[in-house]
């Protein structure tokens, strides 16, 4: 049950003067399970494909596939719930989106609007505020008294709770500090390696080589390129022509002269091997 | 909903564009005060050419105007039809118990719906062709005598501007915590009127925090920036007349001096 996107078209405000085209004919398929990063610049309709995985933007034309429901332009806005259920999104800043008296109340909410009990609710919730690293005494607080950080977690935890088996994240790590980030990042791929896809738009190329399996180039509303990391930042004459940023190791590794690399190390790690390796021989 | 919060104003470059919109607020306003010297066949038709006529100088669609009056089309025809059942007095044309079609209601009928219609239609003029920040201007400098009583209209146009400035602001904001609050399922569509007012918490409370930040956030900005409320302050949008509001404000003292000549004395 792969993700499929067929022909898919977006306009904003079609007939008006303020008519845009957000997405221009974009064609891909992700597999199931895959960690899949969507990268681009500011306003090459990233946020606008990930609002269409789950039927909040609906297509101008095409069709998409994505957790056994078929989206077409026709799809009533009605009974959208079950694809809900199974496709979440996670958009920039999830913070804003707190509103209960309680931070456990908050994570429940989810899973209630999901047809879980009650008791149910309140118990992922809790399973979910220690897997996303909160310490456990905050539950009965309000959402306001928590930190920036911690309430991120929060906004995160509230939707991990009912465990959606696509998980689409918009810059998640934005403005948290390195140490967080990488927790946060761990935790998504910790989410990916029990079985779902997650997808990930970011700017962040060091997260695109670090976590991510499967790499959405999008420019201007068009899919440009569907590949491996690996393949993506093979080619930095491609790179450099879509001003697109490599890793920091890649980048580290173009800068330094006297050593052999057979291809871009898109890792601390990997750049730490080949240095290794080098200097041994 | 976008329409109606963030203005009707339709980027364009005609000659009413070009009009200072202190004049053209003026002349609205004036517009719907004069319209009440308009008292019979001739001075209505005289309005409605005039109405007509400022339309078309706007160089916009007619789509544009009518969905300026499509909201208020039941009301303009209620209203009508209250004046056609209800007004006495002429010839009796149909009577049943208090309703009665005279003649005179058919006239007051026609009367009313053309008053209304071209008030929506030269209102629809100016708020289609001057942004809601140069209204706002043009309304503090029409407030500017009440200075002279202490009213503190600097502050109060501050007020306008900045709440206009946030409008689609918050728009946006609104139409984010809808998608991440729907992503979690749910539903501001579906349930009766209760399932809805209750849906809508995890709507308000977020948007209600954001503002109180917003608020904030502005407010230190502008001070770190230098901003005092205090006299001597110079513009950035500098009002100028010119002579297209010489044109504008020509137009309708023309159409004041008609409608007083041909009006029944």
């Amino acid at each position: 049950m792969s993700i499929k996107f067929k022909q898919v078209s977006y306009i904003y405000a079609p007939d008006s003067p303020l008519e845009k085209k957000g997405l221009d004919n974009v064609n891909f398929e992700i597999q199931d399970g895959s960690f899949t990063a969507i990268i681009g610049h500011t306003g090459s309709g990233k946020s606008t494909l990930m609002q269409h995985f789950n039927a909040l933007l609906k297509p101008t034309s095409g069709q998409i596939e994505i957790a056994g429901t078929t989206i077409t332009p026709e799809t009533s806005n009605k009974n959208l719930k079950q694809l809900r259920r199974h496709v979440s999104l996670v958009f920039q800043f999830p913070e804003a989106q707190l509103f209960e008296s309680t931070v456990l109340n908050d994570i429940a909410f989810g899973p209630k609007n999901f047809g879980y009990s009650e008791e149910e609710a309140k118990k992922v919730a809790h399973n979910w505020l220690k897997k996303v690293g909160l310490p456990e005494d905050i539950a009965d607080k309000s959402p306001f008294e928590l930190s920036g950080g911690q309430m991120r977690r929060v906004a995160i935890a509230g939707v991990l709770a009912y465990e959606p088996e696509i998980l689409c994240l918009d810059e998640p790590a934005a403005g948290l500090d390195p140490h967080a980030r990488k927790q946060m990042m761990n935790l998504f791929l910790e989410y990916q390696k029990a079985g779902h896809t997650v997808i990930l738009v970011t700017h962040n190329m060091d997260d695109v080589a670090n976590y991510a399996d499967d790499v959405l180039v999008m420019e201007h509303g068009q899919m440009i390129k569907h590949d491996k990391p690996q393949v993506i930042f093979n080619d930095r004459s491609w790179l450099q022509q879509h001003y697109l940023d490599e890793p920091q190791a890649s980048l580290f590794a173009s800068k330094l002269t006297g050593f052999e690399f057979s291809t871009p190390p898109l890792t601390a790690e990997t750049l730490v091997q080949v240095i290794e390796k080098n200097l041994k021989e | 909903m976008s329409k109606i919060l963030i203005g009707r104003y339709v980027p364009g470059n005609s000659l009413v564009y070009k009009m200072d919109p202190r004049g053209k607020l003026l002349a609205t306003i004036f517009f719907i005060l004069i319209i009440f010297l308009a008292n019979n066949p001739l001075t209505y038709a005289i309005v409605t050419v005039f109405s007509f006529i400022a339309v078309a100088a706007t160089g916009l669609r007619a789509k544009v105007f009518w969905d300026g009056v499509r909201p208020l089309v039941w009301l303009i025809f209620f209203t009508s039809l209250l004046q056609l059942f209800f007004t006495v007095g002429g010839k009796v044309y149909w009577q049943w118990a208090i309703f009665a079609v005279t003649s005179y209601g058919i006239e007051n009928a026609i009367y009313i719906f053309i008053r209304f219609t071209v008030i929506i239609l030269i209102s629809t003029v100016m708020t289609v062709t001057t942004m809601p920040l140069e209204i706002a201007d043009a309304m503090e400098w029409l407030l500017t005598p009440l200075k002279l009583i202490k009213v503190p209209v600097d502050k109060i146009a501050l007020v306008m501007s900045i709440a206009l400035r946030f409008v689609p602001t918050l728009f946006d904001e609104t139409v984010k915590i809808m998608n991440a609050q729907r992503s979690r399922g749910a539903d501001f569509n579906n349930g009766g009127l209760i399932t809805r007012a209750k849906a809508i918490t995890p709507l308000l409370v977020p948007l209600f925090i954001n503002s109180l930040e917003t608020a904030v956030d502005l407010s230190t900005a502008m001070e770190s920036r230098g901003y005092r409320d205090d006299n001597g302050r110079t513009r950035y949008r500098v009002l100028q007349w010119s002579k297209f509001d010489l044109l504008d404000l020509g137009y309708f003292a023309i159409l004041i001096a008609l409608l007083v000549i041909f009006r029944t004395h």
